[in-house]
């Protein structure tokens, strides 16, 4: 206990909760805009979105492309349980006001089912390296839309109406938890092993490292992660379509990682938070968005390509504990 | 029984023989060289024996048990360790990060224990620390362990390779080519520090070399490879004296 | 009988422009390891400057074609230039991401600078139909195929009767010993990154053409199918990408006959990822090692 309560983590915590008090002040007497708060829940989901992202391509080093795929499993599963099935299980909840279980139900679910779904399609692909992976993960992201589409029962092209009911309580903790689990995964030792095939898959390998085991392990808990979000997303959003997830969605997320950093947790908050921004901005102009989107990109690669934190975190310093270099417990 | 007992071990690719009926062994406690000319086979064969490769034919008996078809990651949770001819460290990892993986096969808590940091995370992280900052200090790194791996200087990169493979506790280690870009003086530490590991851990260690004065120093035994077959085994003093081997090395001999 | 005949047609029409775009990939991904995701963009160009060469200019087909070949040909190795070659000593990850970048900015640029409106080409091939036995084969077609077949045995005999050709193998034979022999490395890459997109303007001027209609997005799909013909045939090798690309032609033709034509893209990615986890060096290609 006494490792966890160190001063830096109870300051964080401090703040973290002071912030969320705020927020949620302003959000119930409705002082925030409702364009903002739109944006606050949004942040949250893409915070989610590029941390579990990063673990997949910037710790253990496997480019995936296709997240939004397991981002819309989420969406589409959690959909099932608050909108296909709730009539069929809210009678058996015993509240007065079952919906806020059955979110938490649709979440859990929608979040195992990505992790699942990441995991069948990691056994096979992740054997391949670099370009292959990428497009075989782009591949089976573009198929996994395709089958929704085509689903009458999920609505096909015209997706599913979800009612609103996910709040910002929701969306805060459940993206503080969210980071908190991918930051203690990778500053462990199962961190490190992901690490290490990232530096250098042989020699991990040589080492003693199940390579297989830890690159599915990481593709499939960001995976969960990505439905986790995709379940927030759902939820709040009103609808829910295919073409939400298709490869532009991956690619603003990617685009979010690559910005922060691809190895630093931090970094990918920072690019998510950044990138929800630009786009917030540019939301009455559509049409610059992706074109400056991708001219960012591109610069970036050409000048910056570690993005803005490298492999390195945002460290509370001061406080004596070091922070720093990801790779350290 | 032999630690190590290779029976007509082959790998062919395509149409190539890289290494045919490779029979070596090796006892507990030995210090064995493997030599021959640039292109022999040499690495083929730490491949075959670490699982990098899959034999064509032949078994590789490692403690009795044939390990052949294993892979790379089980022939080293088995007890066989390597470095590699071209360094291959973690090379944007701290000098300590480097070795505490090597760690992980054998010090290791649960996925739950490192989310939840049960007490168990914390234990796990301090044994590795612990074991990491005594394997640091033997090879002379401890001062650099926070240092990244790719900043220090060559000599203290091989020897982290070393270091890096004593971390997972091998029975058997293997060492490409060791002392590859190092001058004479530093040759002379490695070589101290080759054979004080070998008696301090009990190590059996089969080396890959092209420094003859490492290989005919240290070396009990010695192995001679050439066009992927061995053509001469023996003591150094025998080696020096083959006439195939000088062959082998310097072409036919012109009388 | 007829209707499989109807069906031959249909998908070899299609599979040789895929051929001609499949091309392109496989020539720079054999030379430089690289993934042009911007490809199936120039693709797009190609078809805009076929459109505004017939239309605003009043060319004939083959001028068109061969403005659209040049113009494509030049933004190909502009591209090269600016966003690939910095980066050919980085990791390869790094060039993928800045290609994903660059045929973004070609597709909403586009959209940008000609409107997302679709556009429909003139009518330049005339409507002749031609009936051979119950068959009908359309001038489009025939035009299509002549030209793709034509280009092809041109890429061919430059690939293997001249030296610009012969240097472009030796490249992506061997980066460095092609270096040590006085080959001009840089510029046999831009010469390949040339020629690819001059191949997948042609495509793009004879798409709009066929199709009658063109749009800034046009090149997304074709481009990924493409790309699959490509890996099917084995990437890097030529002969390959064009057996590839017709193979995916007739493939999707036979599954819209079979009346699951809005699962015809998820078959390409199926395809893709069978031959990714089956025999990733394709249909012609050889295992390559990595060296340990």
């Amino acid at each position: 206990m006494r490792n966890i309560l160190t001063s830096k983590n109870i300051l964080i915590t401090a703040i973290l909760l002071a912030f969320f008090a705020a927020t949620q002040f302003a959000i119930s007497q409705a002082i925030l805009p409702p364009f903002f708060t739109l944006n606050l829940m949004l942040i949250c989901i893409y915070i989610i979105l590029s941390v579990s992202l990063n673990l997949i391509n910037g710790f253990t080093g496997q480019f995936s492309i296709g997240h939004a795929g397991f981002m819309s499993v989420g969406a589409y599963f959690s959909a099932i349980i608050t909108v296909k099935l709730a009539p069929k299980i809210a009678p058996l909840i015993p509240l007065a006001d079952p919906k806020p279980v059955l979110l938490l139900i649709g979440l859990i679910l929608g979040a195992i089912i990505a992790g699942l779904t990441g995991f069948l399609i990691g056994l096979p692909t992740l054997r391949l390296k670099g370009d292959y992976l990428a497009i075989a993960t782009l591949g089976f992201g573009e198929i996994v839309r395709i089958v929704f589409l085509n689903s009458d029962y999920l609505g096909r092209a015209s997706g599913l109406i979800v009612p609103k009911s996910a709040s910002w309580p929701w969306f805060f903790f459940i993206m503080v938890i969210s980071v908190i689990i991918i930051k203690n995964f990778v500053t462990s030792t199962h961190g490190r092993a992901c690490i290490s095939i990232r530096e250098n898959e042989i020699a991990a390998e040589a080492m003693g490292i199940n390579t297989t085991r830890y690159k599915v392990m990481a593709f499939s808990i960001g995976a969960l992660f990505a439905g986790l979000a995709g379940g927030l997303y759902a939820n709040y959003m009103f609808i829910i379509q295919p073409m939400t997830f298709g490869f532009l969605k991956s690619f603003d997320i990617l685009v979010m990682v690559v910005l922060g950093g691809m190895g630093s947790i931090t970094g990918s908050i920072v690019g998510a938070i950044m990138m929800t921004f630009i786009s917030a901005a540019l939301a009455d102009y559509p049409q610059w968005r992706l074109v400056i989107t991708a001219v960012l990109l591109v610069v970036m690669m050409l000048f910056r390509p570690q993005g803005l934190l490298g492999n390195k975190e945002l460290s509370l310093n001061f406080l004596g504990k070091k922070g720093g270099r990801n790779g350290a417990a | 029984m032999e630690l190590l007992k290779t029976e007509k071990l082959s790998k062919v690719f395509g149409g190539l023989k890289a290494v045919a009926d490779f029979e070596i062994y090796l006892n507990q406690g030995e210090l064995v060289g493997l030599i021959g000319p640039n292109g022999a086979g040499k690495t083929t064969v730490f491949n075959l024996l670490t699982g990098v490769y899959e034999p064509s034919e032949g078994v590789i008996l490692f403690e009795g048990k044939n390990v052949a078809g294993l892979k790379p990651y089980q022939v080293t949770q088995r007890g066989m360790a390597r470095t590699f001819q071209n360094i291959r460290l973690f090379s944007d990892l701290s000098v300590k990060d480097n070795v505490k993986i090597a760690y992980h096969q054998h010090t290791s808590y649960g996925v739950a224990s490192a989310i939840f940091r049960l007490p168990g995370f914390y234990r796990g992280e301090k044994e590795f620390e612990d074991k990491a900052q005594e394997l640091l200090k033997i090879f002379k790194l401890d001062d650099k362990r926070d240092e990244i791996a790719k900043n220090l200087p060559y000599g203290e990169q091989r020897r982290l390779e070393i270091a890096r493979a004593m971390a997972a506790q091998p029975k058997l280690l293997l060492l490409d080519e060791p002392a590859a870009g190092m001058n004479p003086q530093e040759t002379h530490e490695l070589m101290e520090m080759i054979s004080w590991i070998r008696k301090e851990f009990n190590l059996t260690i089969l080396l890959i070399e092209h420094d003859m004065s490492l290989v005919m120093g240290v070396c009990e035994r010695i192995y001679v490879l050439d066009y992927g077959t061995i053509i001469a085994d023996g003591a150094p003093a025998e080696i020096k004296a083959n006439p195939k081997v000088i062959e082998a090395y310097l072409g036919e001999e012109v009388h | 009988m007829e209707v499989f005949i109807q069906q031959l047609i249909n998908g070899l029409s299609v599979g040789s422009i895929y051929a001609l775009i499949a091309l392109g990939y496989t020539m720079v991904y054999g030379i430089i390891r690289l993934i042009n995701f911007a490809h199936g963009d120039v693709f797009m160009v190609g078809a805009y400057i076929g459109f505004y060469a017939t239309t605003s200019l009043g060319l004939g087909f083959i001028p068109a074609l061969l403005l659209a070949m040049v113009l494509s040909a030049v933004l190909g190795v502009t591209i090269e230039r600016i966003a690939y070659k910095p980066l050919r000593n980085h990791p390869r990850i790094a060039a993928l991401i800045t290609a994903i970048g660059v045929s973004l900015f070609l597709e909403y640029g586009g959209m940008l600078i000609v409107s997302p409106k679709v556009r429909t080409f003139p009518a330049v091939f005339s409507d002749t139909k031609y009936h051979i036995g119950g068959i009908v084969f359309k001038f489009g077609d025939v035009a299509m195929i002549i030209t793709a077949v034509v280009l092809m045995v041109v890429l061919q005999f430059i690939v293997h009767y001249t030296k610009t050709g012969k240097a472009m193998r030796a490249v992506s034979f061997d980066y460095q010993a092609a270096m040590l022999m006085g080959i001009n490395v840089n510029n046999t890459i831009s010469a390949t990154f040339a020629i690819g997109s001059a191949l997948a303007g042609a495509a793009g001027i004879l798409i709009g053409v066929y199709y009658n209609s063109i749009d800034p997005l046009m090149g997304i799909i074709p481009g990924m199918k493409a790309f699959v013909a490509a890996v099917l045939g084995g990437i890097g090798i030529i002969p390959g990408a064009m057996v590839g690309g017709l193979f995916l032609g007739l493939v999707e033709a036979f599954v819209s006959w079979a009346g699951y034509s809005t699962w015809r893209d998820a078959v390409t990615f199926a395809i893709l990822i069978i031959v990714l986890i089956v025999k990733p060096s394709g249909l012609f290609g050889k295992n390559i090692r990595e060296k340990v």
